[in-house]
């Protein structure tokens, strides 16, 4: 599917979707209220077929936490950035996709680890790179500890 | 390389008619003998794990200097080269490593992140900063990472440095306790830094 048609599409499933077109790939920024809904119709679409998530990260952009989800169709070879803004600073959550992509058990357990954004509906969600008695997500803008030398 | 590889014989040989005799000390003949069979543990955590696989290959080849013999147990083991970043997940596992080899053992921290946590050392919540705040250090390269020759350089180091020990009366190195490597010794290079004004 091309750009365009993707584009078209996405609109049909979510009609308050916007874009951003400046990168590599078609970058769609969805809402977190309906989001697992939206993703299941990516994966299960037949023209879609969105198979593959082969990347998931999170960005601290200081007033808001954005989820990002690089996903892409191995029978179609078409690719899609999806990004969340979660705009809850303090306790941020999100559905989980878990059950949708198998891969991304871990993927949002890394997420969790570093940055602290909670997966409602994930099978297991424990810090998976930090020990398990660490306190807070290193990798948060505004975290600090009594380790750390400030430069 | 250029390198002398000529160790001299620490004792004076006689020939005699059908052999001969050796006379020295035998400290120096222990030492001797020691230093020029130091068998490396195998273990790497990161670039300078490269550097140290290309050092013991055949184009830098330590088996020339007695160190042919990677060892991958450290109950086996004489010398542990630090090759690469330590975290803190990894400093347990390092220590335990360190206080399974047998004694007379010796450590060379490899590179800029053993030896301070080098490019890690601000702004980082995982890396220890300087592999000496969990066990003791004989021989410091620095560089990032450092080239085989640097690691050979410091290797022959430490072999003059095993030829000059008093074999008899040497004293037992140990691991330091753990709750020195998060607490204790990052505060006083904290403190150091507020006093160089940084």
């Amino acid at each position: 599917m091309s750009r365009e048609e993707l584009k078209q599409r996405l609109s049909e499933i979510c009609p308050s979707v916007t874009f951003d077109e400046t990168g590599e790939f078609l970058m769609a920024f969805f809402t977190p209220d309906v989001f697992l809904t939206q993703m299941k119709e990516l994966r299960c679409a037949t023209d879609l077929n969105f198979d593959y998530l082969f990347c998931m990260t999170a960005i601290d952009w200081k007033d808001n936490f954005t989820a990002v989800y690089h996903l892409s169709s191995t029978p179609f070879r078409h690719a899609l950035v999806v990004k969340v803004k979660l705009t809850d600073k303090e306790n941020p959550v999100l559905d989980s996709v878990a059950g949708i992509w198998k891969g991304a058990n871990f993927l949002e357990r890394e997420v969790y680890d570093l940055m602290g954004i909670r997966f409602n509906g994930h099978p297991d969600l424990r810090r998976l790179i930090l020990e398990d008695d660490w306190i807070g997500h290193p990798l948060r803008k505004d975290y600090a500890d009594e380790n750390m030398i400030e430069l | 390389m250029d390198v002398d590889d000529t160790k001299k014989f620490p004792g004076l040989v006689t020939n005699t008619p059908g052999g001969g005799i050796v006379t020295g000390k035998l400290e120096d003949l222990i030492n001797w003998s020691r230093s020029n069979s130091i068998w490396p543990l195998i273990f790497g955590t990161s670039c300078c794990a490269i550097e140290m696989m290309s050092a013991a290959s055949a184009k830098y080849d330590w088996s020339r200097f007695g160190f042919e013999v990677a060892r991958a147990t450290p109950r086996q083991a004489d010398l542990i080269i630090v090759a690469g970043t330590i975290v803190y997940k990894m400093a347990p596992v390092l220590k335990r490593l360190y206080d399974q080899m047998p004694e007379p053992r010796y450590v060379i921290a490899m590179g800029a992140c053993t030896i301070s946590g080098g490019p890690f050392y601000y702004n980082n919540y995982s890396v220890v900063k300087g592999v000496d705040h969990i066990i003791p250090v004989d021989v410091y390269i620095p560089g990032c990472p450092p080239r085989p020759e640097a690691l050979l350089h410091a290797m022959i180091s430490l072999q003059e440095k095993i030829g000059a020990e008093h074999y008899f009366a040497k004293e037992k190195k140990t691991s330091l306790p753990m709750g020195n490597v998060r607490s204790a010794k990052d505060a006083l290079a904290k403190e150091s830094e507020k006093k160089r004004g940084i």
